[in-house]
């Protein structure tokens, strides 16, 4: 029987450090079969879990970007009109076959589509399920709960294999109970100080230990900061690799490139505004 | 927040498991038949050891942010036995052990069934529940007013109403999802196509589409200190009314803190939402932080419920014990999310008002709309005004 623990084994594997609350969800959510739904901040790195999933399955990532206006024609099939219309000038003088005219080659798959049409079941990334709207949501959920997509002119088009499906929302809209029933749920937190060490270390290795360790207690104590938009994961590493770019070896050794790092870390106005040279000082001090 | 205790008898794992379930359920979490046996098809796959076992419950029976922040709490409480157990069942009746505990939990959360256990009265020396119920007696030392003096269901069903036809008006013209229509700005392709082929692939008729319109949803901020006393009752009574008529909206109580109520004023027992929301807004009728209350809406609620699809309805006076500038900023900040902000003001009715009070002075450029309001006919009378946003 598999444990959670192999899937952290695994994701670790591909430089990814999960909590042990999020491994147990992916492993639930394995072995269940049931869709997980990821919540949490901007820049906790919850599209990098289906990524670095499908890596250590060795299979196929399929992303479906939500945005607002989101229609089923983006998401799960949409029909080649050129095509059809090409093919029935083709033919002329009206002996278009319909049947042939609406089915496969005619059919563009889009990714909720070809999700449950792969050979080898992929890992199937809904991200930003928020920002799509509630009629998506419904929809989403009847093909989550059956795995199978109906077309007027072809038929039911049933899962050949079922897709492990992950959901990402950061609470640009409040998510449906139905949908969040139907999904296991783990909510993705900043990491704590040991974590964000780890994800450093396995994503930069060539950052020194000690200033490894300075960065990330800068990082975690500027999200202790008023800001508008709290740096992520994904902009501490930016800020690793600038330093380490910039051949910085202690990070309150020089406050202009320091200041000038920032620019990874802080992405508005007035975000860079409050965080002054003196308070970055202040921090790069106490993270020393 | 009251643990659960255990009958002294156990009645195997199954009945555990579901018993957790009915300990979580009655702390608010939404969970079904389903669930259980989901956790019960988790557990089978999972190691036995306490931290395992409390992941894996964890994942199956959280929902939200804030179940996942309070479940380790409950689950010690439960599995841990973070309350005490009660040593002995009585032999006579079989719910003894259980039943005392359980009441207990549910006036602690106001979630009591049936008779209401906080006293009648004005908030003063009422005499108490007849069949000693203790934890009325807290609950009445704790606050000064009890809503259900303020709002009558009476009132409620009125508001209801005005709520309705304000929603309503509330339209948002922006959606992006197309929808087939007889007259439609774009061309519907597919439609089109299809119609083409009984006339020999010559799109004849063109089938187009339209972007319909679509509702906003509404959060709608309160102001419950003691300068608005006299205008909570149509207030609250119009918030109980939204949250009744219209399931996306959200509603907040706030005097020197904010309160999200929304989920006590949908509970289906309108006495039982009072009797809720009284317990969560203890501190009505006090001081009034209009500025931190609502930057606190703007850092967290806001940033869940509010998008551009949103109207943000302030009924307040405006009266701030805190500088200008707090309430200025975080009425800006608000703003930022997109979403259009109403305030409505009880005071703005009184000849020659103006926004003198220096806060309002500062919120006023964000506004989208700043009316008068004090009683629920005042609302109503808004409607085209809304209509018009």
């Amino acid at each position: 029987m598999t444990q959670w623990t192999d899937i952290q084994a695994d994701l670790a594997s591909q430089g990814y450090v999960a909590p042990p609350d999020l491994a147990m969800a992916l492993h639930l959510s394995l072995v269940l079969g049931r869709p997980l739904l990821l919540e949490g901040a901007a820049g906790v790195g919850k599209t990098e879990v289906a990524r670095a999933l499908a890596m250590a399955k060795g299979c196929d990532l399929i992303r479906l970007q939500c945005y607002e206006g989101l229609d089923a024609a983006q998401a799960i099939y949409e029909w080649n009109y050129q095509r059809q219309l090409l093919a029935i000038r083709a033919a002329g003088d009206g002996h278009t076959d319909e049947a042939q005219l609406f089915s496969e080659p005619y059919l563009l798959e889009r990714p909720l589509l070809r999700a449950i049409r792969q050979p080898v079941a992929p890992v199937l990334l809904i991200d930003e399920i928020d920002r799509a709207d509630e009629e998506f949501e419904a929809y989403l959920l009847e093909i989550l709960s059956d795995f199978q997509i109906t077309i007027p002119e072809m038929g039911t088009i049933t899962a050949v294999t079922r897709p492990m499906v992950i959901l990402t929302a950061n609470g640009t809209r409040d998510l449906s109970d139905a949908l969040r029933r139907r999904c296991l749920y783990a909510h993705v937190d900043y990491p704590d100080r040991a974590t964000e060490l780890a994800i450093l270390q396995a994503r930069c290795p060539g950052v020194s230990a000690a200033l490894g360790g300075q960065i990330v207690a800068f990082v975690q104590s500027l999200r202790h900061e008023d800001l508008e938009k709290k740096p992520g994961v994904a902009e501490m590493l930016d800020f690793a690799a600038a330093l380490a770019g910039l051949g910085i070896a202690d990070l309150s050794s020089d406050p202009v490139v320091l200041q000038a790092a920032l620019a990874t870390l802080l992405k508005t106005q007035s975000d860079r505004a409050s965080i002054t040279t003196e308070v970055a000082q202040r921090l790069a001090g106490k993270a020393a | 927040m009251k643990p659960t205790r255990f009958a002294a008898r156990d009645d195997g794992p199954v009945a555990r498991v579901a018993g957790f379930m009915a300990h979580l359920r009655l702390h608010g979490f939404r969970l079904g038949v389903g669930e259980a046996d989901l956790a019960l098809r988790a557990l089978a796959v999972t190691r036995p050891e306490v931290e395992s076992v409390r992941a894996a419950l964890k994942t199956v029976s959280c929902g939200s942010a804030e179940d996942w922040a309070r479940f380790d709490g409950l689950f010690d409480a439960y599995w841990r036995n973070g309350g005490r157990v009660r040593a002995k069942a009585v032999p006579q009746a079989p719910h003894a052990a259980a039943s005392p505990a359980a009441r207990g939990a549910e006036g602690a959360s106001g979630g009591g069934r049936g008779r209401p256990d906080t006293p009648d009265g004005d908030g003063g020396e009422a005499e108490s529940g007849s069949d000693g119920r203790l934890i009325a007696s807290t609950i009445r030392s704790l606050m000064k007013k009890d809503l259900r003096d303020v709002v009558s269901a009476e009132d409620i069903a009125a508001a209801e109403r005005v709520a309705h036809k304000l929603g309503a008006a509330l339209r948002d013209r922006r959606s992006r999802r197309a929808k087939a229509a007889r007259r439609g700005a774009k061309i519907d392709l597919r439609r089109t196509l299809r119609a083409s082929l009984s006339t020999g692939g010559e799109p004849l008729r063109l089938a187009r589409k339209r972007r319909p319109d679509r509702p906003v949803r509404i959060a709608a901020l309160v102001d419950v200190s003691g300068s608005m006393t006299l205008y909570a009752r149509p207030f609250l009574a119009f918030l109980a009314g939204l949250m009744r008529a219209d399931g996306q909206s959200g509603a907040y109580l706030f005097h020197t803190r904010l309160v999200r109520i929304t989920e006590a004023l949908r509970d289906d027992d309108l006495f039982r939402a009072l009797n809720r929301i009284t317990l969560l807004a203890d501190g009505f009728g006090g001081g009034s932080r209009i500025g931190a209350a609502l930057s606190q809406f703007a850092a967290t609620y806001a940033r869940r419920f509010v998008n551009g699809r949103t109207v943000v309805l302030i009924l307040s006076d405006g009266y701030d014990t805190e500088p200008a500038e707090a309430l200025g900023a975080s009425i800006a900040r608000l703003a930022r999310r997109g979403c259009r902000i109403i305030w409505l003001n009880p005071l703005k009715g009184w000849r020659d008002y103006a926004p003198v009070a220096a806060g309002m002075a500062a919120a006023l450029p964000h506004l989208s709309l700043f009316a008068s309001a004090a009683t629920l006919d005042d609302l109503a009378a808004l409607e085209p005004e809304f209509a018009r946003l």
